[in-house]
């Protein structure tokens, strides 16, 4: 399997979170659409990984989910607490910087 | 087809539509649940890259805990109910979708013409399987040597997001009492 | 089973897969009336002892009733994930047992069958993964019956298993670190060798007991049965279940506790192994006597499972957390930090038994300790407020 199919698959998922992030206004779905652009990135380190030889790529994959699982955490404990304090979790209507 | 192409195919095409279906679903819940389905599809893409260690690692901290923790805070905040108007729309949904099948074709060019067939790394991409030895093995080799200090930061890391947390919500429930 | 064809490996792993699946639904069937016959001799009763000898066919005739039934969907639930629950809280628990070995192997025909379906190399992991999987079958089924009481099992239930997941996954790696450089289960399983006092159970003894308490916990069985307390929420998670879909998610239950038990046999007590009983006899005897000690040793963990029901009460919700946050977790925590030290330094893996029962001492002396000094406050449970704080530390 050629590398760039990989790619391809890759760069379309990341498109996909990114419209998801442009279009959504639920912010927990917003929140998954950047997951799902960490995972397209993570699907391009394996591939290139590979088809360089080495397993750098694959750590480098480790840290990513690392990060992601502390910034899910995180973003959790905001949107959980926004909800408490507004009754909404529509990024539109969390505007104001005072709560 | 080989088989390898064959499955490639397969877990491409059901990664894309779990993907769409993410940004499409109105529900919260199914969202979550489309976005589970993604992540399998990309766990057995990883199979197919021979990077077994890293497919377990990603069903087991994106499947097992990320998702079961969005699964919750959808539950225990009850917002399938209140969320109807989820999705903007008009001419700026347009505008965003063109946006994205620009940003689409932007990255399928350099993903294509990025890897030129005189390049080391593409030659290399047909004979790599045997070449590269990624076992659990090897992964933690690197882990601990090459990449301590990174290693030690993202522990750091997930210890400031432990604190961070904690701090977060702790406050507003002492608030509330 | 490298040098044999290709259309050969497909048969017989074919056949693997049948035989162990069958063995598995029987097995379910065996626990049933085991657990009820068990729990009426422990109560100092009867228990089924009409259909069949023994009472020996009540799980058929029980079966039978589940599938005559009327499938009922209640009207306010949402059907897709209503009918999906039960089969995502079976599937995992049919899946996990891939990997587990049951015996040696069996030489017919000139080939040579190791007794598991696939010895793949990441095997522990493996089954973190899938049994990480199984709180999505009950996490949704609750959510979907749209009733506040199997809502709130759902709930307890994934912050359990997110808590507890980590001891389950920090216990193994004790023994990971004194296996050689493989997850595969069999390999464990081998290097652990024939005599009890070799076992990785008493070489990492404090690791063994959280990983069994944590396993109870991720199998949902009392004394950690809160998703489905009767006392507390009707039937929990499954309260709007009827029919086969319940049958699923009762025989998904004790699928569960088989398949733990032969992991933790895998894991912990030497596999198949007992004194070398498993060599004696001929290359298909041995292979079946490997499994049939693997099988009594599953049988007599199960037994523990069915004992430990009816003599520890249910913990409380904050218990459940506090219990599985400072207890468990430090225990498993200071293990790998002991084995690895001990290991490394001396090289012996008496040092290293002996080290993990005093340090895991020490540290749940120095835990209870602090909670006795720190004045213990009841813990608030009018809102589930609460929840948020103990489940969000969980990503941990």
């Amino acid at each position: 399997m050629p590398l760039e199919y990989y790619l391809v698959l890759s760069a379309l998922l990341f498109t996909i979170g990114v419209v998801g992030v442009l279009v959504r206004r639920n912010a927990i779905i917003i929140f998954m659409c950047i997951e799902l652009m960490l995972n397209a990135a993570n699907l391009a380190f394996v591939a290139i990984s590979r088809s360089l030889g080495e397993a750098s790529g694959q750590v480098f994959v480790i840290f990513v989910m690392a990060v992601a699982a502390a910034e899910v955490a995180i973003g959790l404990a905001i949107i959980v607490s926004v909800f408490k304090h507004q009754q909404t979790i529509n990024v539109d209507e969390v505007n104001s910087l005072k709560g | 087809m080989n088989p390898e192409q064959i499955l490639f195919f397969l877990f491409g095409a059901v990664s894309l539509i779990g993907a769409i279906a993410v940004i499409s679903f109105r529900h919260p819940i199914y969202s979550a649940l489309s976005l589970i389905v993604t992540f399998f599809a990309q766990a057995g893409l990883f199979i197919l890259l021979g990077a077994h260690f890293v497919a377990a690692v990603q069903v087991i901290v994106y499947a097992g805990a990320i998702m079961v923790l969005f699964l919750f805070v959808i539950m225990l905040l009850n917002l399938g109910t209140l969320s109807a108007k989820g999705a903007i729309t008009g001419k700026l949904k347009g505008f965003a979708v063109i946006l994205g099948i620009l940003l689409a074709v932007e990255g399928v060019y350099i993903a294509v013409k990025g890897t030129k067939p005189g390049d080391p790394a593409v030659a290399s991409a047909e004979t790599a399987t045997e070449s590269v030895n990624t076992t659990t093995y090897s992964i933690g080799e690197l882990l601990f040597d090459e990449y301590l200090l990174p290693f030690e930061v993202t522990s750091l890391i997930l210890l400031a997001a432990l604190i961070g947390v904690i701090v977060l919500v702790k406050r507003e429930t002492q608030e509330e009492n | 089973m490298e040098n044999m064809p290709l259309l050969v490996s497909i048969i017989i792993s074919i056949v693997k897969i049948l035989i162990i699946v069958h063995l598995l639904l029987v097995g379910v069937m065996i626990m049933i009336w085991a657990e009820r016959r068990v729990s009426g001799w422990m109560q100092d009763r009867l228990g089924p002892n009409r259909v069949g000898p023994q009472g020996l066919l009540q799980p058929v005739a029980d079966g039978l009733k589940f599938m005559f039934k009327e499938d009922l969907i209640p009207d306010h639930v949402d059907k897709p994930l209503y009918v999906l629950a039960p089969a995502m809280l079976l599937v995992p628990a049919l899946v996990v047992v891939a990997v587990v070995p049951f015996g040696s192997s069996i030489t017919l025909f000139g080939y040579e069958i190791p007794l598991q379906i696939a010895d793949i190399n990441i095997g522990i992991l493996y089954i973190l993964a899938i049994t990480s999987l199984g709180v999505y079958g009950v996490v949704l089924g609750a959510w979907a019956s749209n009733n506040k009481y199997s809502l709130l099992g759902g709930l307890r239930s994934s912050a359990q298993m997110i808590s507890y997941e980590l001891t389950l996954g920090l216990g193994i790696i004790g023994i990971l670190m004194l296996t050689g450089n493989t997850l595969s289960l069999r390999t464990i399983a081998i290097e652990q060798g024939a005599y009890p006092w070799h076992w990785n159970f008493l070489i990492h003894f404090p690791a063994f007991l959280a990983f069994t308490t944590a396993m109870f916990a991720e199998t949902n069985r009392l004394p950690f049965d809160l998703a489905e307390a009767e006392q507390e929420l009707v039937a929990g998670y499954h309260t709007e279940y009827s029919s086969m879909k319940f049958a699923m998610f009762f025989m998904a239950e004790y699928m569960n506790m088989i398949v733990g038990s032969a992991v933790t046999v895998t894991l912990f007590l030497g596999g198949w192994h007992f004194f070398g009983l498993e060599n004696v006899g001929g290359p298909v005897w041995s292979g079946l006597i490997s499994f049939g000690i693997f099988f009594v040793k599953t049988a007599i963990f199960l037994f523990v499972f069915i004992w430990v029901r009816w003599t520890l009460p249910r913990f409380r919700y904050d218990q459940l957390m506090n219990f599985g946050w400072k207890f468990l977790l430090p225990v498993a925590l200071t293990s790998i930090v002991v084995t690895g030290t001990l290991w490394i330094t001396t090289g012996s893996r008496l040092v290293v038994g002996i080290g993990n029962v005093v340090a895991a001492f020490i540290v749940v002396s120095i835990v209870a300790g602090l909670l006795v000094m720190s004045t213990p406050k009841p813990a608030i449970q009018e809102s589930d407020n609460q929840l948020a704080p103990t489940v969000l530390d969980a990503i941990e």
